[in-house]
């Protein structure tokens, strides 16, 4: 039942992507920007708990669920540390995703040769 | 064709480029999405059964679905994902991995430096700018809104 749920509001946020890349000029890259900012707004307001909560994974590995993660982050840091913690927080939160997309991007980037795009 | 103004030769041009299908596009945004989701509850899954903590349990997924990306990326078989599954590929966080290491191993010729780690965030640059700093933002708000608690 989870995977299904999962599945459902995952596809589902990735649903909301298509229909903007479809409509309007803007780019990938412009809908990660963008639906990062909308996560890590959503987890400020405490509304993207309840998905997580609901689709586990459906909900985290969509790239909102990153910002959430990162606005969550920064709340629980402030209560223990305040402001500083708003600071610390967040990337906290988040720091086995960055420094993974750092040391494995940087791996793949060099171990790979780039494919001729047709 | 010859004595078209600007205006009706923008229009005809617009009629001339090829409309997305969007129905489809949705289904398999939806389809490509839901699975690579679907392959996260699997981690998830798999990482809770062996005894860890939420939270080591919300970064070991997101360190694992990175990796995958990242791998599938150097394969080049992301980018054909990519090319079915449009925001379906490109909104997950291997959607994310896949726009870390595509640009970096493009311009792999410019160095070690200005070239692969360089281009290694020309998309996670923008994407940690803003995230990162609405989400100080955020905690800032929380505190001055409930002082802490």
């Amino acid at each position: 039942m989870e995977y299904i749920k999962a599945f459902i509001v995952g596809g589902l946020i990735c649903v909301v992507g298509q229909i903007i890349l479809d409509n309007t000029k803007l780019t990938p890259a412009h809908i990660l920007v963008s639906f990062v900012t909308a996560g890590v707004i959503l987890g400020g307001l405490g509304l993207y708990k309840p998905i997580v909560k609901f689709a586990g994974a459906g909900a985290t590995v969509p790239i909102v669920g990153f910002g959430n993660a990162l606005a969550e982050g920064a709340i629980e840091g402030v209560k223990k540390n305040g402001i500083i913690g708003a600071f610390t927080g967040g990337i906290t939160a988040a720091a086995g995703g960055i420094a993974a997309a750092i040391l494995f991007g940087y791996i793949m980037a060099l171990v790979f040769k780039p494919k001729t795009k047709n | 064709m010859e004595n078209m103004n600007k205006k009706d030769y923008q229009k005809y041009a617009e009629k001339k480029i090829p409309k997305p299908t969007y129905l489809k596009n949705i289904i398999l945004a939806f389809l490509v999405g839901g699975a690579i989701c679907t392959v996260g509850q699997m981690v998830r899954a798999w990482l809770t059964k062996n005894g860890l903590d939420e939270k080591s349990v919300a970064s070991g997924t997101a360190i694992i679905m990175v990796f995958i990306g990242s791998f599938l990326t150097g394969l080049g078989v992301y980018d054909k994902i990519g090319k079915v599954g449009g925001a379906g590929a490109a909104v997950p966080i291997t959607g994310f991995a896949n726009a870390i290491v595509s640009p970096a191993m493009e311009f792999k010729t410019e160095g070690l430096i200005f070239g692969v780690a360089a281009k290694l965030f020309t998309i996670a640059g923008p994407v940690l700018v803003y995230g990162v700093g609405s989400s100080i933002v955020v905690g800032i708000l929380h505190l001055l809104f409930t002082r802490g608690r």
